[in-house]
């Protein structure tokens, strides 16, 4: 667990930029520092690896304090991924990964072994490993960023805006990428993003902040979209986080009924509703793994308005009405 | 006088005949004076310079120093040294070594703006302390600039040897006056021959290292 006890960062200007944060990152999950720039929330970050060194207060890792490590020795216990992803251009991929492991000491063989094995975690091609970071394209610079960070397998990852500067297709695969490998590794993750549909994508825990360093709101995603804290939080979030806040409520408990005849079906999978001419298009999601946003989305994708259920192989479940949908996004709303 | 330009046969009589004005010694004497004061100028410039990055408030009196000693007439500069090192090789390497510092100082300070600000970051992040840092991630990063900066240096050493001749030690320009003094065009255009020649060659030996030393800045795209 990382933990801040009234933080403050002032500079020798009297700019403060983090003030009196208190706040907890607990272990094996993502905690995401959003906001505005200027906010501090890099800063707060960088605090963790004393990058930049606290003023005032304590940081502590698994209750112990930063400030008590030696800098070289805290940072290569803790991954870090930067926005450019910071490769070094001079050294191949491969050796980029292994940094790491060189600077703690492994032989060359297992490091270059262990970073082989990354470079496939990463969803990397394993011939890449001897081109140099100028050959990739900016997702694949990325992905070899988060690879090095984890070669030495620490518990901690610090990202600071790490897809921010790749375009949306990459960062939605970036961000995929990401869940899925956590799902695996159970890091105990700080991501800092001024995207907050990035932050409540991928947090476990959403930290508001304000310009100034102050922490406007800390909680899980839901309760942020459900009840933000004050004003700011509000506007931060944006316009529709009524319709974001579905994205967290399963569609596993909306009622199915049978699907009517006029779904046309083929081999158990649905091919669309039929008409005069032909068939028209359809909406469908999976109850196991969608939310009721994806089948509110189904929902006004068909025609008739009714969304189609389907399973992991995309076989027909059943269908739900607009009225059970409407029914089952009220509830939510009811909290 | 029915003189050709080039006589071939005076060259042949004058490749290594075992005199001191022999074309192969001074050869050889120009290749030592042109290329030692590049390496102390290499081994001076990269402590030199590496201070400059760091404290940028020397940069800027260094470049003015050198500068200032770049534009001293090297004859000034050989009249002055030769109380002290008298008609030796020294009294032309020094002021050479000078030179070329007022090129390489500002290359290794340039080569060290050119290394990118995250990635000086991430390497910290990962736990390099700043001497590592320096010397694994930094100076390999600054390579390209300084080899850049080298190329020219080298070059302009070559060239710069000729003056030397003033004073009895100037490698290829003891053709010069040799041709002057006897009216004899042969050995000035042998002279400015073999010095193309050399600098051409040189230049070239220097882009192979650049590509050996950094394969990976081929094409670079901009970081």
């Amino acid at each position: 667990m990382i933990k801040f006890d009234g933080v403050t960062k002032r500079y020798a200007d009297g700019t403060v930029a983090v003030d009196n944060l208190s706040l907890e990152a607990a272990s094996g999950t993502i905690t995401v520092f959003v906001g505005p720039s200027g906010c501090g929330k890099t800063t707060s970050l960088r605090m963790i690896n004393r990058m930049i060194d606290a003023t005032t207060g304590r940081i502590t890792l698994d209750g112990q304090d930063v400030k008590a490590i030696e800098p070289a020795t805290l940072r290569r216990g803790i991954g870090y991924v930067i926005q450019q992803a910071g490769l070094f251009p001079h050294r191949t991929i491969v050796d980029n990964i292994a940094t790491v492991p060189y600077l703690l000491g492994w032989d060359r063989k297992k490091a270059r072994a262990r970073a082989m094995e990354l470079l496939e975690r990463v969803g990397l091609d394993p011939k890449l490993a001897k081109r140099y970071p100028f050959q990739l394209s900016g997702g694949q610079q990325q992905r070899v960023g988060v690879a090095r960070a984890l070669a030495a397998d620490p518990p901690v990852l610090l990202m600071d805006e790490p897809f921010s500067a790749v375009d949306p297709i990459v960062r939605t695969s970036l961000q995929e990428e990401l869940l899925r490998l956590q799902s695996e590794l159970h890091k105990t993750i700080v991501f800092v993003t001024h995207d907050i549909d990035e932050a409540v994508k991928l947090g476990d825990t959403v930290a508001v902040f304000r310009v100034g360093g102050h922490l406007a709101q800390i909680s899980d995603p839901a309760t942020l979209l459900s009840a933000p804290a004050d004003d700011f939080v509000r506007e931060f979030l944006g316009r529709d986080r009524g319709i974001r806040r579905l994205s967290f409520v399963p569609a596993a408990d909306v009622p199915l009924s049978p699907p009517p005849d006029t779904l046309v079906v083929d081999d158990g999978k649905p091919v669309g509703w039929k008409s005069d001419d032909g068939t028209r298009p359809y909406g469908s999601f999976n109850p196991a793994t969608d939310s009721l946003r994806a089948a509110l989305d189904a929902a006004l994708l068909s025609v008739n308005g009714v969304a189609v259920a389907v399973d992991g192989d995309g076989k027909v479940l059943g269908v739900v009405a607009r009225d059970a949908l409407d029914a089952a996004v009220s509830g939510v709303a009811r909290g | 006088m029915d003189e050709p330009l080039i006589r071939w046969d005076w060259i042949a009589r004058n490749w290594d005949n075992g005199s001191p004005l022999a074309i192969r010694t001074l050869l050889e004497n120009h290749i030592v004076m042109a290329f030692v004061p590049v390496v102390f100028g290499l081994i001076l410039a990269i402590p030199l310079g590496l201070a400059c990055a760091r404290w940028r408030l020397l940069y800027q009196p260094t470049t003015a120093l050198m500068n200032i000693v770049y534009a001293m007439p090297s004859l000034a500069l050989f009249s002055i040294l030769l109380s002290v090192t008298g008609l030796t090789q020294t009294t032309v390497i020094i002021p050479l070594t000078l030179f070329s510092l007022a090129v390489l100082i500002p290359s290794v300070v340039d080569g060290m703006t050119s290394v990118p600000d995250h990635v000086r970051q991430s390497a910290t992040a990962m736990g390099f302390r700043p001497l590592r840092r320096l010397i694994l991630v930094e100076l390999p990063i600054a390579t390209p600039v300084v080899l850049a900066g080298t190329r020219v240096a080298t070059v302009a050493s070559i060239s710069l040897v000729s003056v030397g001749a003033l004073i009895g030690q100037g490698g290829l320009g003891a053709l010069f006056t040799d041709g002057w003094q006897r009216q004899f065009s042969t050995p000035i255009i042998v002279g400015i021959a073999l010095i193309v020649l050399l600098a051409v060659a040189a230049d070239l030996v220097l882009i192979v290292l650049q590509r050996l030393l950094t394969p990976w800045s081929r094409a670079r795209r901009s970081a």
